[in-house]
């Protein structure tokens, strides 16, 4: 995620400063990682996403399927044992609001709509600039055209 | 996922770099991106440009291949005029030229303008809701889960055969 649930920009709370610039070059080198994985996996592909919304192939499903899978334990393990980050924090999660649900059912079928369309969602459209189609720059412009646009509305659209 | 909240205590997810960019570029008078980005969001930025360069590596250190694509799809593709399956996005929509047709312009333009407001919309994609958020067990993300599937086949089964032809 992403996106703060609670309707105040200053509510992007909970997010430490970066005391040490020693951990950007660690996210680097995991955004690194994950570009690579992404790309091997093939998930950024458009024939893959097709693949999945067609449902003719499972690969999407069990790869998508054991990110969750993985990330269920480590989240409950993390929980179980009050783990501490590098910097000695308690590892929190912050939960998203429910509200009426609106948001998450238009916006996620809204996003929905542009996935299938692009074959991509946000990680995957730089992955796939870095794999040479360069024309998925514009992609990124409108998806930050889109991103500004909601922000503009935002007081005006149901949540 | 793991390794960002054991490092630094962070959610991961990629959509809310997608706002930082907003809050960095133009924030204007827009609430939603008056907020510090470099103090909440550069770490995320930074994590994003390394997906960038991962895909390049990734890219420049295979050889190319034709991904085994299954052939139910290939067929299905072919009636929509996409017969070109190598790389990542097919050569018929995904080039500057077919940009300036409606083709190449639904696909790249619209489409990237709907994942831009929807995800910011539901407040996460599918790293933050698909993968973060069901594995915090948390019914939004089911939510929005859903949300993205209704919308994924809408658009499979009802816009691309209108806009790529050959019904």
């Amino acid at each position: 995620m992403t996106i703060p649930t609670a309707v105040e920009a200053e509510d992007i709370e909970s997010v430490r400063v970066v005391k040490r610039p020693g951990l950007l070059v660690i996210y680097l080198l995991l955004g690194t990682a994950f570009g690579i994985v992404l790309t091997r996996s093939e998930v950024v592909s458009w024939f893959r996403i097709q693949e999945m919304f067609r449902f003719q192939s499972f690969r999407m499903y069990g790869i998508i399927g054991s990110a969750i899978a993985t990330a269920t334990v480590s989240v409950a393990l993390i929980k179980r044992f009050h783990l501490k980050s590098f910097s000695g924090e308690i590892i929190a999660i912050p939960r998203k609001e429910l509200g009426s649900g609106i948001r998450y059912a238009a916006g996620g079928t809204i996003f929905g709509l542009g996935w299938a369309l692009t074959g991509a969602c946000p990680g995957p459209l730089f992955v796939i600039i870095g794999n040479g189609v360069s024309v998925m720059f514009a992609a990124v412009l409108s998806a930050l055209a889109g991103t500004w646009v909601y922000g503009w509305l935002r007081p005006r659209l149901p949540h | 996922m793991p390794a960002l909240l054991v490092v630094g205590n962070k959610s991961f997810g990629i959509s809310s770099n997608l706002r930082h960019l907003c809050s960095a570029i133009a924030p204007g008078s827009v609430a939603f991106f008056r907020y510090d980005w470099k103090r909440t969001g550069l770490w995320n930025l930074v994590f994003l440009a390394g997906v960038l360069i991962g895909g390049f590596i990734a890219f420049h250190s295979s050889t190319a291949h034709d991904m085994a694509i299954s052939a139910q799809t290939r067929e299905s593709l072919a009636k929509l005029v996409i017969h070109d399956f190598s790389g990542v996005a097919p050569a018929e929509i995904f080039t500057w030229h077919a940009l300036l047709t409606l083709r190449g312009f639904v696909p790249i333009v619209v489409g990237g303008f709907l994942v831009g407001f929807g995800t910011a919309y539901a407040g996460g994609c599918t790293s933050g809701h698909a993968i973060s958020g069901l594995a915090n067990l948390e019914l939004p993300s089911l939510i929005a889960v859903l949300g993205f599937f209704a919308g994924g086949l809408a658009a499979t089964y009802l816009i691309l055969p209108h806009l790529l032809g050959g019904v």
